[in-house]
């Protein structure tokens, strides 16, 4: 059974979102972890790269599959998480600690549209 | 079999030699400069080591001649030793692409006519026979698609639609092709959504790409009016020949509404597969294509000649009358290893199936047990175990353990009902025991190598 963190949001593409004013945290689930498998790769553009909500910005790959990463959110890329890139094992060891990218948000208020811990707990089976 | 795993520069000595080459004479013609300065760190064995070393390590493959190679969408069938026979004859043995061509009418004569077959067989009016593998035929079609369009001045054709069943290296030539692409859903029943594929169609629309029967071996029975739609948007529709086996002599991509297509001969025409090849991917258009034919160059020469001859031996080794019997064969073996097996693995779409078929991993994985559920990718380890090649895994995406059965029709039933008993033991094992499982094979050479650490830290070269 696979975890779902409260006090962050989710994407139906399996991102979590952890927002601190108008910055964003984001990664991918515990369940988006599991079912890709040991995670070999991680794909992220560098700082100031913009990113589209909904719209693809990078990708995992595992040892099973590629998947593509999508921005739940709208803004600028203000730091890639280095040590993820390093060891995308982090992200299996504990996903909602390894976040991926850092963005400033274009509109915090996308932040409500997206899924609430426990609308995502339903999805993610 | 016994364990082998050394590398040939592990073997030989200093100075052995196999066979000895006369001085060379190139020190006039190649400049100091370019000339290197000490020798090549090469293996020097002898003869009879290199025989023993190749030799060893054949006998650690697994092939079609060794045992039954179920892996799904790729029609691992057997290579009729005829076409070899007859690709070894000295008479092609010989030949050089750039000889001159009234010295190699023969091999003419052989493109003319095996040109005409897979017409026959297809429906497309041309065939071209550069590519040299599948992905390679989707790239050279995908070429034809855009010199199409771009020959009637209509460059805002940029999108491709692919099924969200396709395989992967429909997308891949597409982004190659420089194309965009945009995924169409299936239904629960496995088939195009016809209502999700209608909103996508428009003027940016270069064409879509299918494969029919799918990747879980079902028939796109709404293909006519998919053709429609999307013919009446000004696209054009690709077929990807993966998976032809069921349908040769049966139903032609032609009459289905396809403009341009790949056929695998290396698949359905029985040439050799993977790291037996190498492949041929010829590709082939309606008539309103064939002009532009000649403008998708894809490779050197006139692709690989010995694995066409060996395709085209095939198709007259079968005959008009018996190649439809091939696919009719496969169809009906694939439906027998379904239905003998879907009270143990879970089948997500009932009904008919054509060559190959998809299973959703165990009904009763032995979670019951407290242990952890026995996984697709144990399944297929232990299969191993038994003798047999394992299927297609996690693939299509569409489920979470997907298990891709493709039996071909070369297969006896006697064949067919040994890997149904071993998948039914198998699925006992698992339910009583999925540690047996977790642990296999047991008795394979190479267990379960680190994946995870060969893909994270590869060591790609040796050293000493």
């Amino acid at each position: 059974m696979s975890k779902v963190l409260e006090g962050i949001r989710y994407s139906e593409s399996h991102e979590w979102v952890k927002a601190e004013g108008n910055i964003a945290y984001i990664g991918v689930s515990d369940f988006a972890q599991s079912e890709l498998g040991d995670i070999t790769y991680v794909d992220v553009p560098g700082e100031g790269e913009i990113v589209t909500k909904g719209v693809e910005f990078g990708a995992l790959e595992s040892v099973k599959t590629a998947a593509d990463l999508v921005s739940p959110v709208s803004g600028k890329i203000i730091e890639a998480n280095g040590s993820v890139i390093d060891a995308p094992e982090l992200i299996n060891q504990d996903a909602y600690s390894a976040w991926i990218v850092k963005v400033e948000m274009s509109d915090p208020s996308e932040i409500d549209t997206l899924l609430t811990p426990e609308e995502y707990g339903n999805i993610a089976k | 079999m016994r364990y082998y795993d050394k590398l040939v520069f592990e073997l030989g000595k200093s100075g052995r030699v196999a066979f000895s080459l006369p001085e060379a004479k190139t020190g006039a013609v190649i400049p100091a400069e370019l000339r290197r300065s000490s020798s090549p760190a090469l293996p020097e064995l002898s003869e009879v080591d290199v025989v023993r070393h190749y030799t060893n390590l054949s006998q650690m493959n697994f092939g079609v001649d060794t045992g039954f190679y179920p892996l799904g969408s790729c029609t691992m069938k057997y290579n009729p030793k005829i076409n070899e026979e007859i690709a070894s004859m000295p008479q092609w043995q010989g030949i050089h692409p750039l000889q001159p061509d009234s010295t190699v009418k023969g091999v003419r004569e052989v493109y003319g006519k095996m040109e005409r077959c897979l017409s026959a067989i297809t429906g497309m009016a041309r065939f071209t026979f550069l590519p040299c593998a599948g992905a390679h035929g989707e790239l050279t079609g995908l070429m034809l698609m855009r010199a199409y369009h771009e020959s009637r001045g209509d460059s805002a054709r940029i999108k491709v639609i692919v099924p969200d069943s396709a395989h992967g290296t429909n997308p891949a030539s597409a982004a190659v092709c420089g194309l965009q692409i945009v995924v169409v859903k299936s239904r629960p029943d496995g088939r195009v959504d016809v209502d999700d594929l209608k909103p996508l169609l428009g003027p940016d629309v270069a064409g879509i790409m299918m494969t029919n029967p799918n990747t879980l071996g079902l028939f796109e029975r709404d293909i006519k009016q998919i053709a429609q739609l999307v013919h009446d948007c000004g696209g054009l529709l690709y077929y990807d020949g993966a998976n032809m086996n069921p349908l040769v002599g049966v139903v032609r991509p032609g009459d289905m509404g396809f403009d341009i297509m790949h056929l695998n001969l290396h698949k359905t025409f029985s040439t050799p597969h993977g790291g037996g090849g190498p492949g041929s991917g010829p590709v082939g258009v309606c008539e309103k294509l064939a002009d532009l034919l000649p403008s998708a160059r894809t490779s050197a020469y006139n692709g690989n000649f010995s694995v066409i001859l060996k395709a085209y031996a095939y198709i007259l080794m079968l005959g008009r009358e018996n190649v439809r019997m091939a696919g009719r064969l496969a169809t009906l073996n694939a439906n027998y290893i379904k239905e003998s097996l879907k009270d143990v693995f879970k089948l997500p779409v009932e009904g008919v199936c054509k060559h190959e078929f998809v299973f959703d991993g165990l009904i009763d994985d032995g979670s019951s047990t407290g242990q952890n559920g026995a996984t697709t990718l144990d399944v297929a380890k232990r299969l191993l175990d038994f003798g047999f090649h394992a299927p297609t895994i996690y693939f299509p995406m569409l489920f979470h353990q997907s298990l891709m059965i493709e039996p071909t029709e070369t297969e006896s039933k006697e064949t067919l009902d040994s890997f149904i008993e071993v998948m039914h033991k198998i699925a006992m094992e698992a339910k009583n025991d999925p540690s047996i499982l977790h642990n296999a094979p047991h008795n394979a050479p190479v267990g379960r190598p680190d994946e995870t650490l060969a893909a994270r830290q590869p060591v790609l070269k040796f050293t000493v």
